[in-house]
């Protein structure tokens, strides 16, 4: 991916990567609470069958994913995890922080031991509000994340960020 | 016996030495094995720290608290209400099945009793929420063992009760429909009858799996004989539910301390298990699904009319005291003990949880398994995280 790097993709090859990068995301499940029983209902229930829009929800570890959905509460014995768990995907990475607890905090504002909030420790693409959300919600989460993944230009995204492999 | 020559006998020693050459290079070390704290295995966030002598696990040490969320110090600062909405989230998948204890403790101070109606709505939601949560176990125990296709089913069926709980009370996994003094809404029109249909369904799916599963080989050579509790462990680990009656202990808090919910008025049966290995605890816990089935449809007709809420105060202050009640969830004992010094919140709320207890005896169980197993164990004791960690 020199082309990419050095920001001379052609337009129509970023359209075409995208399209493939949109309908092929590979979702890392990182259920955690309530929301991870509506996420597995989302990905393994045959109602809502996340399939068809062309995710697949079966890679063995996060170095295998493109996408993180953080479902449920997250406390802060188990921060230091996620950022452990966001930091071995591959770039380009999105996460979707799914229910009111990964979004703010949720019901637990006020407990000595919740994270208000999973974007203070990883960079959030989408939020789906809920408490929790419905799978239909989920969907739609996803949905529009793969909207800004059909408009997102790579050049752009990775200029002046050297990729440093350790 | 004949003599052996110098040269023999040399022979002899070295060969012994070389044995124990290879005996000593074909020693295991020991090795640690984390599991967890995301793992599909563990229904959450539990880690489990495991020593291995080859295959063998030679200690396990669980590590709780990834999801402690502080619901004993957020309940000293909500009112009784805002409690309620909270507490649904302890044990996520049978989640009305929460609130009924505390509620019963909050009436029980005050002096207040739900009418008939409310009770019987009450009891038909709570068996709703335990069908809701232990299909999904009936589904997944198989996931662990490598079946997959057992999980489908159970979402496929859960979805149906999970319908009929969010038309009755408008919330598809946190419902908040208990109130002090009765119940939110009175059921809606037609939900009687839809319910009878869909308890059809959840005995279709019981049997469905008793077809899959229960005969099958892998599945019975995989869980017969494998983490036997004997009922006298069972019961000093405070372990309940499912868990203590497949050891064999009969007993039930529907039916032994059947405090506010009318349990006493169904034909129903408490199933138990002498085997206390994990396909005890599977075949309890689908009879249990039978028995909520069965249950449910006695509720649906012998619903009494009536009004659906006691005369309780718009603000509930409740009076001073302190107040214990359990009630049998789907996971085991669950219990509140409420004290309040007659003021808009409570004083203090100790949570007594079914998972706690139950996962207390895994450092106890896991020790002796081989590798594999513990997987199976750990999905045969069905913990909630939640429900652990609080």
């Amino acid at each position: 991916m020199g082309l990419v790097e050095s920001g001379k993709l052609p337009k129509p090859l970023t359209k075409l990567l995208n399209i493939s990068r949109k309908y092929s995301m590979w979702v890392y499940q990182w259920g955690l609470a309530c929301c991870a029983i509506e996420m597995g209902a989302a990905f393994g229930s045959p109602r809502y069958d996340v399939m068809r829009l062309g995710v697949i929800p079966f890679p063995a570890s996060p170095r295998q994913a493109d996408l993180v959905v953080v479902s449920g509460t997250v406390t802060d014995k188990m921060a230091p995890v996620i950022r452990r768990l966001y930091e071995q995907m591959p770039e380009p990475k999105y996460v979707i922080s799914m229910g009111s607890c990964a979004n703010c905090g949720g019901p637990y504002w006020d407990s000595y031991s919740v994270t208000k909030g999973v974007d203070q420790i990883i960079p959030v693409d989408v939020y789906v509000p809920g408490c929790p959300p419905r799978p239909e919600a989920l969907l739609e989460g996803i949905v529009l994340l793969q909207e800004m993944v059909a408009n997102e230009d790579m050049a752009a995204k990775w200029k002046g960020d050297p990729l440093v492999v350790d | 016996m004949t003599a052996i020559s110098e040269r023999q006998q040399r022979a002899y020693i070295a060969s012994q030495a070389a044995d124990m050459r290879v005996n000593v290079e074909l020693e295991t070390e020991g090795m640690t094995l984390n599991i967890g704290p995301q793992h599909p295995a563990t229904h959450g966030t539990l880690r489990i720290i495991v020593k291995l002598d080859g295959e063998l696990v030679v200690a396990a040490d669980p590590v709780p608290g990834y999801m402690h969320r502080g619901y004993e110090k957020l309940t000293e600062v909500r009112t009784y209400p805002q409690v309620n909405t909270l507490i649904n989230r302890i044990d996520w998948l049978g989640s009305f099945a929460n609130e009924v204890p505390f509620i019963l403790a909050a009436e029980q101070l005050m002096d207040v009793e739900a009418p008939p109606r409310a009770q019987w709505i009450r009891t038909l939601l709570f068996e709703l929420s335990r069908i809701a949560n232990v299909t999904l176990f009936l589904g997944d125990m198989a996931v662990q063992l490598g079946a997959v296709t057992p999980v489908f089913y159970a979402f496929r069926d859960r979805e149906y009760v999970l319908n009929l709980i969010e038309s009755a009370t408008g919330g598809r996994f946190h419902p908040n429909f208990d109130r002090i003094g009765g119940i939110k809404d009175d059921l809606p029109k037609g939900w009687i009858a839809e319910t009878k249909q869909v308890m059809v369904k959840v005995n279709a799916f019981c049997d469905e799996l008793e077809a899959l599963l229960l005969g099958n080989e892998i599945f019975n050579v995989r869980t017969r004989g494998i983490g036997v509790i004997p009922p006298e462990v069972a019961l000093s680990y405070g372990m309940s539910g499912a868990n203590l009656r497949a050891s064999g202990v009969d007993w039930d808090h529907r039916r032994d301390t059947p405090v506010g919910l009318v349990y006493d008025k169904l034909d129903w049966k408490v199933w138990t298990h002498p085997d206390g290995d994990s396909f005890a605890r599977y075949w309890v816990r689908l009879q249990e699904v039978r028995e909520a089935a069965k249950m449910v449809i006695q509720l649906c007709d012998g619903l009494p009319p009536g009004p659906i809420m006691a005369k309780v105060p718009r603000i509930i202050k409740v009076p001073e005291g302190e107040a214990w009640v359990a009630t049998e969830n789907p996971l085991g004992e669950m219990g509140y003990y409420v004290v309040s010094k007659g003021e808009l919140v409570p004083f203090r709320v100790k949570i007594r949880s079914a998972s706690f207890n139950n996962i207390s005896i895994v450092p106890w169980l896991l020790r002796g398994v081989y590798v594999p197993d513990v997987i199976t164990i750990l999905a045969s004791l069905y913990f909630i995280l939640g429900d652990i960690d609080r």
